[in-house]
């Protein structure tokens, strides 16, 4: 990967969806990648049920903050954010939003929904929406022939994070079964396509 | 091996903090600085000597514990968010002038916007108060490098050095090279020096003399010098920028293509601004633009005042955060090119709300219930936010919400029917500054009811121990204060606990409580259930009561408008409440406030909450 090579991406939802963590996950998937990473997080009151929001860029910037009409893509963990944040994106920008209604004739670029709610109910891990449509995105993103740039990472690059989170030796019977519902959620949402 | 490691600002200061062997670091827990002192305690773990690290009552108290490890010699640290400084500003005033040993630095986070705070506050205005120099840092990155920095400052000139991030570099996150940590060597060892560190005003006179000299250094300083940013350009113009705004600048100036244009300086030490530099900046340039936040204090000390464009010329705002957005479009008319308008998005935002189950939410209910006409002082925390459910009319600082229904008593006093007051406190903020209230609304027999919501932790910045915790942030047993003996001690007659689950109850002692008061002064209620997002807690939940409609829901709303819970929801179609499982916490509370009884708990055997 070329060092021009950059990324922005927003990613929002609302407070207690788990927004920090996947942004996490994807800071450390470009560390992995040997790439430079700036995230910018919501934090404080907003994190009781208000909107949440994180900033991620990878590749060389000064700035953790996107401007509008900047990011390649918006990660929507509510419909609701399409219409909030949809001002980041530039021309030709991917939109992965979790939604059980249509949002396609609102925008004219490539949009691609999945009602994560419901297949995260399916798969027994209600909680895990966020997992979910990460992996959606991750199955979907590379399909895209007319996005200049895809997604920085793959699939098996957040798995390797997620499993390098805590040590494979000694690690407690609940931490592994977390983890397993945590890449169960992720295969989910890619397989889902 | 690649030595990066992903590092938010705050843990990014504590790592700096760990590499520099800090010996002490004080805090009390204030969005966007909290992360700092909770980040330390995690890179403590296996180390062998390890630092004093603590959550203090107050940030006073916090201050003046890591105060006294530097005037002990040793390198300390307190961290606070910029309205916590206010709070210590009493000693901050007064170290100033004594000075300090072994290094120490006070870290101050701003929060321009505000994105989590009552005000915009520039601390920056504080140190240059306090005579005292501040560093700015501009990311994660540098937030860390400045740790060094302020260390090799404060210990060169005896003195206490501010750092000053702001949200969008505390709650930054970047790939950053680690340095080893070394366990510290230095022994304490308090010189004992009546004239310096008990002076009286005489000597204090002297004193100030002396931070004069100190601070008229510092300004000549070579290593907190400003930074010139590309040094091949030559213009009549240049732009002066510092801490988050720089990076957004620099950003901007690098995406217009202007980087050869435009002379750019960074400044590390916004106060005191360095002479040289100054003079530099006069005698170079007919115009000079200054990008800073969140109050133009490099611009106000550069003296030529028509030469220099900023938030005093309204070239720049005053107020909110500067957005790279925002300095994109102050940038383009500085140098005259044609800027895209700023966009703004479409929908606003969702409004944070109490979590489904919250305990305050029922206390909040109850409240509303027994004094619709009231006048309900509450406080900072999670429970400012029962102003959704109209309880709470005011929200001043921490700690005003016990003085304020005093001064309202005091207000209406003389009226032929005062309304009834009562004050709502979170447990951590009547720790922090409601006991002197409560002491003097005790005094002057207030006839005020004052609800402590207790769910024994500190929410809404993610969930540090209060003193009645017994924990401490490395996971330490610690002792215990409680508070009903507390308020006892105050002075306070009328004191029960109470779980807000029962609401019968608490409607019930609601009324007792405001019945007492008239007559004898403030009365007290401790309304006690854990908070239901505390990881320390969850042992401590009682057991879950599932909950349903029945047909009997006629989709009245009741619900909706007095309790708020975000788990039920109105299907305006079928003119029925539905429970949302997934954000329903199991709390039973709405079996309670149907006025209808249509919402039945689905655990058959249970009827009744008290035996369980």
């Amino acid at each position: 990967m070329s060092q021009a090579m950059t990324h922005q991406i927003v990613i929002s939802g609302v407070g207690g969806q788990g927004i920090l963590f996947i942004t996490r996950l994807l800071a450390e998937a470009a560390i992995l990648k040997g790439m430079s990473v700036f995230t910018s997080e919501t934090h404080g009151m907003a994190q009781r049920g208000g909107t949440v929001v994180s900033h991620l860029k990878i590749g060389n910037f000064y700035s953790p903050l996107i401007r509008p009409l900047s990011a390649d893509g918006l990660l929507a963990l509510k419909a609701e954010n399409f219409d909030q944040h949809g001002y980041f994106l530039r021309k030709g920008a991917w939109i992965v939003v979790n939604s059980d209604y249509d949002l396609k004739p609102k925008y004219d670029g490539p949009l691609f929904s999945v009602n994560a709610d419901h297949l995260a109910r399916k798969i027994g891990n209600p909680k895990a929406v966020n997992l979910i449509l990460l992996g959606f995105a991750l199955g979907v993103i590379p399909k895209i022939s007319e996005a200049k740039r895809g997604m920085f990472c793959s699939v098996e690059d957040i798995k390797t994070v997620l499993q390098n989170r805590r040590p494979k030796e000694n690690m407690t019977t609940s931490a592994k079964e977390k983890l397993d519902a945590s890449l169960k959620a992720i295969e989910a949402g890619y397989n889902f396509f | 091996m690649d030595k990066r490691k992903l590092l938010m600002g705050n843990e990014a200061i504590a790592r700096g903090l760990q590499e520099n062997s800090c010996a002490i670091a004080t805090s009390y827990p204030g969005t966007p600085a909290s992360e700092i002192l909770s980040s330390l305690a995690y890179f403590q773990q296996s180390r062998e000597k390890s630092m004093h690290i603590q959550w203090a009552v107050n940030e006073k108290v916090a201050f003046e514990i890591a105060y006294a490890g530097s005037i002990a010699g040793l390198r300390t640290a307190v961290s606070m968010k910029q309205v916590g400084l206010n709070v210590a500003s009493d000693p901050l005033m007064s170290a100033a002038y004594m000075g300090s040993k072994g290094g120490f630095i006070v870290i101050s986070a701003d929060d321009p916007g505000p994105h989590s705070s009552q005000t915009e506050q520039d601390s920056r205005l504080m140190a240059m108060m306090a005579m005292i120099p501040v560093l700015d840092p501009d990311s994660p990155r540098q937030a860390k490098d400045m740790v060094t920095l302020a260390y090799d400052l404060s210990e060169k000139f005896e003195i206490p050095v501010m750092l000053r991030p702001t949200t969008r570099v505390c709650h930054a996150r970047q790939d950053i090279q680690l340095e080893d940590i070394h366990d510290f060597k230095r022994q304490a060892d308090f010189k004992k020096n009546p004239t310096r560190w008990a002076a009286t005003p005489k000597f204090r006179y002297h004193l100030h003399k002396e931070l004069g000299k100190k601070l008229s250094a510092i300004s000549a300083y070579p290593a907190t010098a400003p930074v010139r940013l590309n040094s091949k350009t030559n213009s009549r113009r240049a732009i002066v920028v510092s801490g988050i705004a720089a990076s957004h600048t620099k950003e901007v100036i690098k995406d217009l293509n202007l980087w050869e244009a435009i002379p750019i300086y960074q400044v590390l030490q916004p106060y005191p601004l360095h002479k040289q530099f100054i003079s530099h900046l006069i005698e170079t340039y007919d115009e000079v633009l200054v990008i800073e936040e969140t109050t133009g204090v490099i611009e106000m000390q550069i003296a030529d005042r028509h030469r220099v464009k900023g938030k005093l010329t309204q070239t720049v705002p005053e107020a909110g955060e500067l957005l790279p957005e925002i300095i994109q479009e102050i940038v383009c008319g500085f140098v005259g090119i044609k800027s895209q308008p700023v966009l703004h998005p479409s929908a606003s935002d969702r409004r944070p709300t109490l979590c489904a189950g919250c305990p305050h939410r029922a206390s909040f209910f109850a409240i509303k219930k027994v004094v619709p006409k009231g006048i309900l002082t509450s406080d900072i925390g999670c429970y400012t936010l029962g102003l959704n459910l109209g309880a709470v009319d005011t929200v001043l600082c921490m700690g005003a919400a016990i003085s304020q229904a005093e001064g309202f008593y005091q207000a209406y006093k003389d009226e032929p029917k005062p309304p009834d007051i009562v004050a709502t406190i979170g447990d951590s903020t009547f720790f922090h500054a409601g006991i002197p209230a409560l002491i003097d609304a005790v005094v002057q027999k207030v006839p005020i009811v004052v609800v402590i919501l207790d769910n024994r932790t500190t929410a809404m910045t993610g969930n540090q121990p209060t003193p009645a915790t017994g924990i401490g942030v490395k996971g330490e047993p610690l002792e215990t204060v409680d508070i009903e003996m507390l308020v006892r001690g105050c002075g306070v007659k009328f004191c029960h606990e109470v779980d807000p689950y029962e609401m019968n109850k608490l409607t019930l002692l609601l009324k007792q409580a405001l019945a007492y008061s008239k007559n004898n002064g403030p009365s007290v209620l401790i309304a006690r259930h854990p908070c239901l997002i505390d990881e320390l807690q969850k042992n401590k939940l009682k057991r879950p009561i599932p909950v349903e409609v029945t047909n009997g829901c006629d989709g009245c709303g009741y619900c909706i408008d007095h309790f708020g819970c975000p788990a039920l929801l109105l299907d305006e179609n079928q003119k029925r409440i539905h429970i949302d499982a997934l954000l329903c916490n199991q709390c039973g509370v709405c079996i309670q406030v149907c006025p209808k009884h249509s919402i039945k708990s689905r655990n058959k055997s249970i009827e009744s909450k008290e035996d369980l």
